[in-house]
């Protein structure tokens, strides 16, 4: 028996110093055959479902529209559609499926930081780029110091987002305290409180945190609710967001209250009752108040048509991320994942839905950013602010 | 922390505390009469929420009809499941019936996910929100509903057990099933009546919090229907007024822990409340010490 | 011990065909990156599911905590790995991990095993999320809720093989040592146990600690392969899954959890797009099979090298007597 388990144990102490996963392997897939096959990763059920769906809605818009016009280098664009169930285990299984099964040449995903994340390691072994239309985490493109090869991003990050409201705060809130209520179960949220307090000029008067998934935040608000202060910054989605407003409201509590770009939903009104949805900023990747370029108008016009309902901002970014992948094929005149990363790197004033691009050199779009204004539950201003 | 915002963390706890304290009892009942920890007790709160839901923005219904409706499709959906799932194990091993309850609780979740889709709904204001100030304490109309409509609900659920036969009934079959059959109860339909009461009133605090939190999804019955689980125990498994006490004391608890600044950790002190009582005082704060017999 | 050299000697041929089989697979190029996925997830559930039965199947006590020690594991070996990116920095990860592991199943086993059935499962299920919950609060050292990023890939098949053959290994073994025995006794009827000198509580948590140092090991490995871990990941649905692998193999059947595994393995990358269609249909089966067979699928059925052998020489004995008999007549 002893002899039989040290024989064992050895078996597998030398197998196991053999080569561990690591760099790409091989040189990525080519675009064979007749279509260009793109694939997406995303979050189409569990928690976060409704951002990824809105950007599949975004996607296919944006594939039948290039289809319909002819394709890219007179290929047609094949949307290879797969859930990663918002759990990163799944996008990282999602991410092997879409390199090695379907072979597909560049991926489009996830709508959340951590799920993009998840999928990074299987993409680079594989050497196809993926470019995520949402995902806000710094560390998506640049890890540890080092720029991640395969990994793009469709939107701002979060430090630059953290930057921009610190200075809305202060210079059109006129903001010089504020209470900070955070969603403290996010990388994203918590990127954002973090780069927001750094740049944050003005008193921070206090610091409450909430769960994605809470639904009763009558107990924080009522701590905050006598103090003095001159706005809150909710950096958090929309399902708790809009329910922080309402309840917010309900107890009196009437101050300014602004935050991201996770707030961007119409959902957010419809959550907190139109009335209560006044005196609410956050950062917008597009409005069609303020058009950022000459595509917004048509864009909206095309989604209302297709799907009987306004365009969100994650809709508008997955849409834009497709029409990115085209003009990275379009300038290397090759649909090889090599050659779109080479593409995207060099992607160089790019007319989008949600600006005008720019990719800078650690893989981020160099774009303006706009703080939208909600009051009664409907855009009413547009504050482009520059960092 | 000052006395008023104390006390007004305290009022905020009590109307948690109530709707955790409807769905304990029905978990102390169904515990009571089948020794069964109905693990789908939490998805009957959220079915209960999407009847009020469907009754409400569908069929353009007020809020009690809608109420009223909801509470008897639920108790007919707990009935079922006693009937499909749990009379079957009847007489099979504890193990088994708690796996089966599991299996149950995720059959719903994730049906209610394909059919609905898993993301939230804004439950329809169906009554206007109105806030009242007592002195330095505020609360909504709403708030109030919940806390009268549980008390109402715990006082009629006390009549049934206290007066009428089928009270008795369920008394007598907790204590000793065969004994109750021998003399002429019928404990299927004892049983199927306890899960028509414990659904009914875990219908209720479903729509109670859809209208108060605006919101419902397929999983929102999860970690209410362990914590309430927890109330149930932490007042005494099986005993009623127990249950509601329970409820109440979790409610205050978990407001109290977000007043001091640890909400982080709101959830894990209920959960290591439970293995405290467990092992202090396994038969709850209105229990009576049972010795086993071998 | 000679006797049963005989049926070792097979038994390590068994595994080392498996290995033979598995690499030539990959040289075929047979396994993708894809379905390296599900073998190596199905190696991992393995070590998991073997644990849990051992705790269920053979103590007879039912926890639904495995999520938790998991999460240990997961987290140790990631912190450690990321601190000290090298092979001997995961595997000083991984016994760190055992080792807490071992630590929390002891001081939380030894008070909370006096409770019985469901109690104690909503016990250890109480346990398993108050130890995520503690995780997500212990700031920069994993990261909150957003939980840990480009852990160093550490694992490969190989390694998992070998994990997989270790674990089976101490669990069969102890399963059917005098310990084991004693541990299956309590399982059948606690209090004859006990008034027959059995040791119930020393037995029951020492199958609660190994049930937990897999579990740590499993999620070492997990960390290393997948390379992002969140506390999400190790939540209840976690320790279900794992549960309905226990279930459909057999609760008391080792054999049965490795096939349960295999199988469930195989279903889960069939099914990857069916979504909530897929918890559907398993939720399901675990309700038919707790009505039809409430001891899961294959029961307490052993595969058992001995009886294969036995039943192998029948049939040539068999085969040789009726020969005879045509000869002769």
């Amino acid at each position: 028996m002893k002899k039989i388990s040290v024989l064992l144990m050895s078996l597998f102490l030398l197998a196991g110093c053999g080569p561990a996963a690591g760099g790409p392997v091989g040189d990525g897939n080519k675009a064979e055959g007749d279509t260009i096959k793109i694939g997406m990763n995303m979050e189409l059920s569990g928690d976060v479902s409704a951002y990824g769906t809105a950007e599949k809605e975004g996607i296919t818009l944006a594939v039948e529209e290039i289809n319909a016009n002819g394709g890219v280098l007179g290929k047609k664009l094949e949307l290879i559609e797969k859930d990663n169930k918002s759990e990163n285990g799944e996008s990282t299984s999602v991410a092997a499926n879409l390199t090695s099964r379907s072979k597909v040449v560049a991926v489009v995903g996830s709508a959340t930081s951590g799920a993009t994340k998840a999928s990074i390691p299987n993409m680079t072994r594989a050497a196809v780029p993926v470019i995520t239309p949402s995902g806000t985490d710094d560390s998506i493109t640049v890890f540890n110091g080092k720029v991640q090869e395969y990994a793009f991003r469709a939107c701002f990050q979060d430090s630059f987002q953290g930057v921009i409201l610190a200075k809305f705060a202060t210079d059109n809130l006129k903001a010089k305290k504020v209470v900070i209520i955070g969603d403290n179960s996010s990388d994203y949220a918590i990127g954002l409180t973090k780069s927001f307090k750094k740049t944050y000029q003005g008193t921070v008067v206090k610091e409450e945190t909430f769960t994605a998934g809470d639904k009763d935040f009558q107990a924080a608000l009522t701590k905050i609710k006598d103090l003095d202060f001159d706005a809150i910054y909710l950096p958090g989605y929309y399902s708790e967001g809009g329910l922080i407003i309402k309840q917010a409201r309900e107890l009196g509590i009437n101050q300014p209250i602004f935050g991201a770009d996770g707030l961007g939903d119409e959902k957010l009104a419809e959550i907190a009752g139109n009335k209560n949805t006044s005196n609410i900023y956050y950062t917008g990747h597009f409005s069609d108040k303020a058009p950022a370029t000459d595509k917004v108008q048509p864009f909206v016009a095309a989604f209302k048509k297709k799907y009987q309902k306004a365009p969100s901002a994650f809709s508008a970014l997955a849409f834009d991320a497709i029409y990115m992948l085209k003009q990275a094929i379009e300038t290397q005149q090759s649909a090889d994942s090599k050659a779109i990363v080479e593409g995207l790197k060099k992607l160089k004033d790019f007319n989008g839905v949600t600006g005008v691009m720019t990719m800078d050199e650690n893989h981020n779009p160099e774009k303006s950013a706009v703080v939208l204004g909600l009051t009664n539950g409907k855009e009413t201003s547009a504050q482009p602010v520059n960092p | 922390m000052d006395g008023q915002l104390l006390v007004q963390q305290l009022v905020n706890g009590l109307f948690l505390g109530s709707i955790y304290a409807l769905l304990a009892l029905g978990y102390t009942m169904v515990y009571g009469i089948i020794k069964l920890i109905n693990f789908a007790h939490g998805e009957i709160y959220m079915i209960g929420g999407f009847l009020g839901y469907f009754f409400i923005n569908h069929l353009k219904l007020g809020f009690f009809p809608a109420l009223i409706l909801a509470m008897a499709g639920a108790a007919i959906v707990g009935v079922l499941i006693e009937l499909l799932a749990y009379r079957p194990l009847r007489k099979s091993t504890r193990i088994a019936a708690l796996i089966t309850a599991i299996g149950v609780s995720f059959l719903l979740q994730n049906s209610m996910i394909y059919f609905f889709g898993p993301d939230k709904r804004s439950f329809p204001q169906a009554i206007k929100h109105v806030s009242y100030n007592f002195g330095f304490i505020q609360v909504s109309n709403i708030q109030l509903l919940i806390l009268a409509t549980a008390v109402i609900l715990m006082i009629v659920l006390q009549l049934i057990i206290k007066k009428t036969k089928m009270g008795k009934a369920m008394r007598a079959v907790s204590v000793d099933a065969d004994a109750a059959q021998l003399m002429g109860i019928n404990v299927n339909r004892t049983i199927s009546f306890t899960f028509a009461l414990g659904s009914a009133l875990a219908a209720a605090a479903g729509i109670l919090i859809g209208l108060y939190y605006n919101s419902i999804d397929p999983m929102m019955g999860v970690v209410p229907g362990l914590k309430s689980f927890v109330a149930a125990v932490l007042g005494g498994i099986g005993i009623i007024p127990g249950a509601a006490l329970g409820g109440f004391v979790i409610g205050l608890l978990e407001t109290f822990t977000i007043a001091i600044g640890f909400s982080e950790y709101k959830d894990a002190l209920v959960y290591a409340l439970l293995i405290v009582i467990l092992l202090i005082r396994p038969a709850g704060i209105l229990g009576k010490n049972l010795k086993e017999k071998v | 011990m000679k006797k049963n050299l005989k049926y070792n000697a097979l038994w390590l041929l068994f595994a080392v065909v498996i290995y033979g089989l598995i690499y030539l697979l990959y040289f075929t190029g047979v396994i993708t990156p894809f379905t390296e996925y599900t073998l190596i997830m199905i190696g991992i559930n393995i070590i998991l599911a073997l644990g849990l039965n051992l705790i269920i199947g053979f103590a007879g006590q039912f926890s639904l905590g495995h999520a938790g020690f998991m999460a240990i594991g997961a987290y140790s070996a990631s912190i450690l790995s990321i601190k000290f990116p090298t092979m001997g920095g995961f595997f000083l990860g991984i016994l760190v991990g055992m080792v807490i592991a071992g630590i929390i199943a002891l001081v939380v086993g030894l008070p909370t095993l006096r409770l019985k059935g469901d109690y104690l499962a909503i016990a250890t299920l109480g346990i398993s999320e108050i130890i995520r919950i503690v995780i997500i609060n212990m700031g920069t050292l994993t990261n909150g809720p957003a939980g840990l990023f480009g852990i160093p890939p550490m694992v490969n098949w190989p390694l998992i093989f070998g994990f997989v053959a270790v674990v089976s290994l101490v669990i069969i073994n102890y399963i059917r040592s005098g310990a084991g025995r004693a541990t299956q006794a309590i399982r059948e009827d606690e209090i004859a146990a006990e008034s027959m000198g059995v040791n119930t509580t020393k037995y029951k948590v020492i199958a609660f600690i190994i049930g937990a140092v897999t579990a740590s090991v499993a999620g070492a490995l997990y960390a290393s392969y997948i390379q992002t871990i969140t506390p999400k990941d190790f939540g209840f649905m976690k320790s279900i899954d794992i549960l309905i692998i226990v279930v459909f193999g057999g609760i008391g059947s080792v054999s049965g959890t490795f096939v349960a595994a295999i199988v469930l393995g195989i279903l889960n990358m069939l099914l990857q797009d069916a979504g909530a269609l897929r918890m559907i249909i398993y939720a399901l089966a675990l309700i038919v099979i707790m009505i039809y067979k409430p001891g899961g699928l294959l029961g307490t059925w052993e595969f058992s090298m001995k009886g294969f052998v036995t039943r192998v020489n029948k049939k040539e004995e068999t085969a040789d007597v009726s020969t005879k008999r045509e000869k002769s007549n």
